[in-house]
């Protein structure tokens, strides 16, 4: 990736790719944008991984009996998929990639606070995600991603210690990483770059680094004693040792309920910047949207057993969640709301990044509003385990995340490499994206409310017809998720080469070159201007920044 | 935009840095001044101790469920503790933590020997603890207190020596929470034995000073934390109906 070819005519401006050629320059790099490049690959590689056996899923859901797998193999196939989506790949995607790459050039810094824990997490990261590799080649775990007690401990004898393991790795990973922003966004903001002038993606990730350290050590913890309680026989979460396995359920999902807005909220931050660009204005009502991620994440917090209704907690517990789930629907909808208020008479133009921020907008918009209808307790209890549920959360986790980072990724991706990627390419790839992502996952939503059970292999043959829509979307899905892995890589050493701000964007990492020296700025910067100065840029500046 | 002001205080940015970096060799390249260095070590230990305390807030979590639900079975399981023994290793965590303030103190007056000698002091401290928690150990798996095939429970006696009705497996869960709870702080006294042992080696070596001494202070914030969360485990796992 360092080779990549400069014409001759132009002279090679020292960068934070050519500045250093050999392997121990990345592998030992404090660099974060090249920190950033590392989870780039890594997360990709998982992603693909993941994909694998979602596409083994989809295959096997093409049929009503079981003809690729039998039971067994179907339930360790689905937790991988699940675990290694959303612990390798999810999680970590945005803050890790786009945060790494980003916060520094956006507030005006050298560097993340503690550059060297930057890469100890991501060498954290590595070593779970190996660890997890390992336990999968061995045999794998059929859990579900959910870890659920007394079955993880007492019931399955697959290799839950080490699945186990690499998830409490990849836990410190993602803590080292929120820790890192906190400190960064507090203490190394450019002089003049007050609270209120941080770009949107630095709140999002800032908000998002706080779920990040106060809910991680909570399943680190819950994981740790899953383990000795399979290790040592401890009875904590054992019913026949008087344990209590909705304990785990609460532990659990403590964390994991908030872990959906770890993924959600940096695509979200992501999204403000898509729009305030192609807009080519400022993003309405900049406060409410700057602190709506910061109310996400503490209202997520309070709101995880409405994973638990049919679990057998009590109903008064239960109405109280039920009404916490729906105050998170607010902060939610102010964001969508002034996205939508943003694009009133402003100037927008049709880049991929756009579109991707059309198809969250979109997407998001109905993954959000199922979610209302799951946290309303009497829809719940009838759709629990279906497929309504599963149509829901891959809404909001690969409608709204990934829609957010492949806007984001294509966004800065001639910062990040100092190349275009091919336009028209691009949109055809967010085109297949939207219409797979829809075929594949809204047939589940009708699939789940007649009553079609998620985790199971087989069904019966009326439910076939809509299976096969979503099978066939599924493969639509993956060309659209090949293709830019694709002309990504082709762009490296055929795309045209990027100006500084090809996109003439408002923002500190386009006042840099492409890509950035090693310490970003030449100068360290001095703010003296609002987020999303738009309307201060020179009109002959604001042509629609569409590249060819 | 805005030139002539944005040269202005960049030039200034320029030159303060190019100073601190000429005169302070601990300063790394992505701070601008040794005190923006200082508070961003702060800031991320106390960040770090917060996921500490999530981290052992589940198993407080845990224990005050269990506790509720199994309140009798709990204070028996409590009764059958050393209390004398959890007492001593109370009295020893207070007297580290002091220790380590004071070789903090030491090295605000550049006193290096001083220094030394409190963090090895600290270090020694930390492995009595350790050594009178083993002892405790092995009195656990000698009375047969230890989860799992050969729990046995018969102590079930008050300190009047009147019977307490309990189910052995519910005092069980009590001894599963002790031996996490305790477990988990001892290998965080572990830790910090090590972090403490690798200061005072530096220290000797000259590389902190009346000028530069955070990562003393910063594992300092680290040894107190580990220390109140034994000030919480002591009378929650030792203390349970101790009056009656």
């Amino acid at each position: 990736m360092a080779s990549i070819g400069i014409p001759a005519n132009q002279a090679p401006k020292l960068n934070y790719l050519n500045n250093g050629h050999s392997l121990k320059s990345w592998l030992l790099t404090t660099d974060h944008k090249r920190i950033a490049l590392l989870y780039l690959i890594s997360v990709t590689v998982f992603f693909f991984l993941g994909g694998f056996f979602a596409m083994l899923i989809r295959l096997e859901l093409l049929t009503p009996q079981g003809d690729l797998m039998q039971a067994d193999t179907y339930n360790k196939v689905f937790t991988m998929h699940g675990m290694i989506m959303v612990f390798f790949f999810l999680i970590p995607v945005v803050p890790a990639v786009l945060g790494n790459f980003l916060v520094p050039l956006m507030i005006g810094a050298k560097d993340l606070a503690f550059p060297r824990i930057n890469l100890l997490s991501w060498y954290l990261y590595i070593t779970g995600g190996m660890i997890f590799l390992h336990c999968m080649l061995t045999g794998g775990v059929d859990t579900g991603w959910t870890f659920y007690t007394p079955y993880s401990t007492a019931g399955t004898n697959t290799n839950i210690v080490e699945a186990g393991l690499a998830i409490f790795l990849a836990g410190f990973s993602s803590i080292f990483t929120g820790l890192n922003f906190i400190v960064t966004i507090h203490r190394m903001r450019a002089p003049g770059l007050t609270w209120d002038r941080l770009p949107l993606f630095i709140w999002a990730n800032y908000a998002t680094s706080l779920v990040m350290i106060l809910g991680t050590p909570v399943i680190a913890i819950t994981i740790v004693l899953v383990a000795v309680e399979r290790l040592f026989h401890l009875g904590i979460f054992d019913p026949g040792l008087g344990g209590d396995p909705l304990l785990f359920q609460h532990l659990f999902w403590f964390y994991s309920h908030p872990a959906v807005y770890i993924m959600i909220l940096p695509s979200m931050g992501v999204i403000s910047e898509l729009i305030a660009c192609f807009a080519r204005k400022r993003v309405f009502g900049y406060k409410f949207v700057a602190l709506s991620s910061v109310a996400i994440a503490v209202f997520g917090f309070l709101v995880w057993a409405h994973h638990m209704f049919v679990a057998g907690i009590s109903l008064y517990a239960a109405m109280i969640f039920s009404f916490l789930s729906f105050s998170v629907g607010v902060p939610s909808a102010v964001k969508v709301f002034n996205w939508t208020a943003t694009l009133y008479k402003g100037s927008i133009s049709y880049a991929t990044p756009m579109l991707y921020a059309f198809g969250f907008i979109g997407l998001f918009t109905i993954g959000g509003l199922t979610g209302l209808m799951l946290a309303t307790i009497g829809i719940d209890v009838h759709v629990t385990d279906t497929y309504f549920v599963v149509a829901h959360f891959h809404y909001v986790m690969v409608g709204g995340v990934l829609m957010g980072y492949l806007g984001g990724l294509h966004f800065w991706w001639p910062k990040m490499t100092g190349r275009m990627y091919p336009e028209a390419w691009a949109k055809l790839s967010a085109l297949l994206v939207f219409v797979g992502f829809n075929l594949t996952f809204f047939p589940q939503f009708i699939l789940g409310y007649v009553g079609m059970p998620r985790r199971y292999w087989q069904y019966p043959p009326e439910f076939q017809a809509l299976n096969v829509l979503s099978t066939a979307g599924a493969s639509i899905l993956a060309v659209g998720y090949l293709l830019p892995m694709i002309y990504f890589v082709w762009s490296l050493r055929y795309g045209k080469i990027a100006e500084a701000n090809p996109w003439s964007a408002a923002g500190l990492e386009w006042k840099t070159t492409s890509p950035p020296p090693t310490f970003n700025f030449d100068e360290t910067p001095v703010v003296t201007w609002e987020a999303y100065n738009y309307d201060e840029i020179p009109p002959w500046e604001r042509r629609a920044p569409v590249a060819r | 935009m805005h030139d002539s002001q944005a040269t202005t205080s960049q030039a200034t940015v320029q030159v303060t840095t190019a100073e601190h970096e000429a005169h302070n060799p601990a300063l790394v390249h992505q701070f601008a001044d040794a005190e923006q260095q200082k508070n961003a070590a702060s800031l991320g230990m106390w960040l770090f101790l917060v996921t500490e305390i999530m981290f052992f807030g589940g198993m407080f979590c845990a224990y005050l469920i269990y506790r509720l639900k199994y309140f009798n079975a709990f204070a028996a399981g409590s009764q059958s503790l050393a209390i004398k023994w959890g007492a001593i290793n109370t009295a020893v965590l207070i007297a580290s933590s002091v220790t380590v303030v004071l070789a903090i103190y030491a090295i605000r007056f550049g006193r290096k020997k001083l220094t030394v000698a409190f963090l090895v002091v600290t270090v020694l401290l930390g492995f009595v603890f350790l050594g009178i928690k083993s002892i405790e150990y092995t009195d656990k798996f000698r009375e047969h207190h230890v989860p799992g095939a050969n729990f046995h429970f018969t102590e079930n006696f008050d300190d009047n020596g009147k019977q307490i009705p309990v189910n052995p497996n519910e005092v069980q869960l009590f001894f599963s929470l002790y031996f996490a709870m305790t477990g988990m702080h001892a290998l965080h006294m572990i830790i910090g034995i090590g972090l403490m042992s690798t200061l005072a080696v530096l220290t000797w070596r000259g590389h902190y000073s009346a000028e530069y001494y955070t990562p003393l202070e910063n594992a300092g914030l680290y040894w107190h934390l580990v220390d109140i969360i034994w000030i919480y485990l002591f009378p929650l796992l030792y203390l349970i109906s101790r009056h009656t």
